[in-house]
């Protein structure tokens, strides 16, 4: 049942995968290309995270409609290519979905991309950079409400 | 025809690997296909009527009497008989008749909310011309009344028999062979074995093992509180009458829900909840509020906040907590907060103490991992159990109440067994309390089941002083599965130490491709696997593979599969105080429900 560890992961880059984001690196608009983009993190989203609900943090208030950029790890998508992917702190092991019992953590940041793109395994670290939004919004698509959405973004693996 | 000509090719096409498997499947395919044939009536496909075959009702409870008949089939060709007689005439009520409901090929016959109140066999029969179809349905009385002034029904969710031993070695202790002591969940004089199988499947989910012992009915997965017709509406299939809204229509009595999970969950969900779809947490939570159970503690806030507050899981703008607290209810968020609402004599609590589940015991008490920082003032399932009995028993006309520690079930999925032992420590101090309630005055049932099982067993310990690195070279079997070394316990049962050199190796039957290095996960929940590149597919937590000694394991479930699953297997029941004496020998899931309803004298 079990071999010994092996020193790589079984993780690469396909050579598709690059030349799409590549692609998407050079379709990136000029609002998020103009000015570097505000760096922010999990820890830092909201400033108060309680059960009555989350208050975003000044940073964030401070960023809305500004080029960003965030680490995080890409939840286990829908379709193997697509324009719309959920960005959680940690891997996701469940798909909430595909599973009927698996549910979303509260901290998610939903990412539309400018264009389609293969997306990666949820072990994998990516860099995100778009414009960030907030407020209610549901996806027409899949009705899908979020929060916190970062939008015309393009992604890079690792940090 | 074209249906059989189809499974003969499916398992002619299936992979083979040598010419004599070839022989072996074509003889296969030829069995399917006599198998099919022979099942293969000719005609149209036989009506079916719900409750199913078998079915056994509580005298006065309410369900819908469903047949879904195929085709289009004229009302006046359509009959439905209990014993002979017109359903609708012996039920009193009005048929609905839908022809092509949802767009299926099928005529729906509703009788929507009605009940027997006679005891005895009943034979359903629905007939559309020529076609006849007939189920047997058993109603039961409760003949001795009320015998129990309360009922605490303790959930351990996938509590499997070796959780309850590795709990037992490490909160008691073991010496040559003898324990240190009787955990609080075997010392009861009652128990029987369950079996857990829904109306789909061999394994259960939570939600049909949790419907089957709130409403005494087996459902098929992922459905709470239905029988799984053909509707498209999760909301639409036939309903049957959970425990929790048979106690607040006919008994004064108060009713409480309490978990470590989300409150919207499978398991507690199962007292209010009628949909096909557990994952149907919004309306799960206007169940909650329309049942109005006086004591509900969980995790899971974020469905009851409207859709514009940051955080929220809402699809409207409904605020749920506003709405609680409009009809009466103490709303609490901390461990504090709940016992200053216990002490204030609160008679209705809601308490949501988590936006996700609330973290398990070894987070809560030592590690402080998981969502702890965030939520450093969490109850752990004893207080919740506290507050919760000291709450409803205020009630002259007693109490039900469900308890379920969740996260043993959910921490043996994330293959993570000192969390699942922790949480297993905690349910029996849980059980404990309420002995301690039970015993001032001998008038409660205590019932402590788990829905599922996981499996899981203890097959030695891992043994550091054992030479080489890996987890086979660290596991000593039979003679050399040694005592594990966990420190002393605390007052509250718990070690206080198990990042030690001798450990129980309880180990998962099934996992995906994972990376193993046999030691606890001092770092928070154990993630065996993620997503992998291609969609519906996990590969190993690559976190995992660097920890010292792991080694690969190579999964032995479907390729969907993120983490371990749920087993078959019987489950265990024990069970004191009036009306537990009916546990003992072997019992399907649904006769839980119906010692509850029996020593509760809930029956017309």
């Amino acid at each position: 049942m079990s071999d010994s560890l092996s020193g790589s992961t079984r993780i690469g880059i396909t050579r598709r995968c690059f030349t799409a984001a590549w692609f998407a690196f050079a379709a990136l608009p000029g609002s998020a290309r103009a000015a570097a983009p505000t760096p922010l993190t999990f820890d830092t989203l909201y400033s108060e995270f309680g059960v009555r609900g989350l208050v975003f943090s000044p940073t964030v208030k401070a960023s809305v409609g500004k080029p960003v950029s965030i680490i995080g790890y890409m939840a286990p998508p829908l379709m193997a290519e697509a324009t719309f992917f959920v960005l959680t702190r940690e891997p996701l092991a469940i798909c909430p979905f595909c599973q009927s019992d698996a549910d979303w953590p509260s901290d998610i940041v939903v990412v539309r991309l400018a264009g389609a793109s293969p997306l990666v395994s949820a072990g994998t670290r990516v860099t995100v950079t778009g414009t960030l939004e907030v407020g209610t919004a549901t996806d027409p698509d899949t009705g899908f409400v979020s929060q916190l959405r970062i939008v015309d973004a393009e992604y890079r693996r690792g940090p | 025809m074209g249906r059989v000509f189809l499974v003969g090719i499916e398992l002619a096409r299936a992979p083979s690997g040598s010419p004599i498997d070839e022989v072996a499947m074509l003889k296969r395919a030829l069995l399917a296909t006599v198998l099919v044939t022979a099942g293969w009536t000719g005609g149209a496909v036989a009506q079916t009527i719900y409750p199913l075959d078998r079915a056994e009702i509580l005298s006065g409870s309410k369900f819908d009497l469903k047949v879904e008949f195929p085709g289009t089939v004229a009302a006046d060709q359509l009959k439905v008989t209990i014993d002979g007689k017109d359903a609708a005439e012996v039920l009193g009520a009005k048929p609905e008749i839908v022809a092509k409901e949802d767009g299926h090929d099928l005529t729906a016959y509703w009788l929507r909310g009605v009940s027997l109140t006679t005891a005895g066999k009943v034979k359903v029969e629905a007939s559309a011309g020529t076609e006849k179809k007939s189920v047997a349905w058993e109603v039961f009385d409760t003949p001795k009344g009320r015998v129990a002034k309360n009922v605490i029904l303790f959930v351990g969710d996938g509590f499997s028999i070796a959780h309850r031993t590795a709990a037992r070695i490490m909160s008691k202790g073991i010496v040559q062979g003898h324990f240190g002591g009787e955990l609080a969940v075997d010392d009861m004089p009652y128990m029987a074995l369950i079996s857990t199988p829904g109306t789909d499947s061999i394994v259960t989910d939570s939600a049909n093992a949790m419907s089957a012992y709130t409403t005494g009915h087996k459902t098929c997965v992922n459905a709470l509180g239905i029988y799984c017709a053909k509707n498209k509406n999760t909301l639409d299939h036939p309903k049957v009458e959970t425990i929790g809204e048979l106690v607040k229509r006919k008994t004064g009595m108060a009713l409480g829900v309490v978990t470590n999970s989300e409150i919207e969950d499978a398991t507690p969900a199962g007292i209010v909840a009628h949909t096909r779809k557990r994952s149907d947490f919004n309306d799960i939570v206007e169940m909650f509020y329309d049942v109005k159970p006086d004591v509900i503690m969980g995790g899971g806030s974020p469905n009851f906040l409207p859709k514009s507050t940051p955080g929220s899981k809402r699809k409207d703008d409904v605020d749920y907590l506003k709405k609680f607290e409009e009809a009466g209810y103490a709303f609490v968020s901390t461990k504090t907060e709940m016992e200053k609402a216990v002490a204030d004599g609160k008679s209705k609590i809601l308490g949501l103490y988590n936006t996700g589940n609330i973290d398990g015991a070894l987070d809560l008490k030592y590690l402080k991992k998981g969502s702890v920082s965030k939520f450093p003032d969490q109850p752990d399932v004893v207080d919740e159990t506290k507050a919760a009995i000291a709450t409803l028993s205020k009630n002259p006309n007693g109490f039900f109440l469900m308890v379920e520690s969740a996260r043993i079930d959910k921490y043996s999925h994330s293959l993570d067994p000192e969390r699942a032992l922790f949480d297993t420590i905690m349910l029996d101090n849980a059980v404990k309390y309420a002995k301690d309630f039970a015993a001032k005055n001998g008038d409660t049932m205590i019932i402590v089941v788990a829905d599922h099982a996981h499996p899981v067993s203890i097959i030695g310990t891992y043994d550091d002083d054992r030479p080489g690195q890996t987890p086979r070279e660290k596991l000593g079997t039979y003679a050399d599965a040694k005592v594990p070394n966990y420190g002393p316990v605390d007052a509250e049962g718990y070690p206080t130490n198990i990042d030690v050199s001798r450990r129980i190796a309880l180990e998962f039957g099934t996992t995906p491709d994972t990376c193993f290095n046999a030691k606890p996960f001092m770092d928070g929940e154990n993630v065996p696997a993620v997503a992998g590149a291609t969609p519906k597919t996990y590969v190993e937590n690559p976190k995992n593979c660097e920890r010292p000694g792991a080694v690969h394991i190579t999964g032995n479930l479907p390729f969907d599969a993120s983490s371990g699953v749920h087993s078959g297997d019987d489950v265990l029941l024990t069970a004191m105080g009036p009306g537990a004496e009916v546990f003992h020998g072997r019992l399907d899931n649904t006769r839980v429900f119906r010692a509850m309803a029996t020593a509760l004298g809930l029956a017309k």
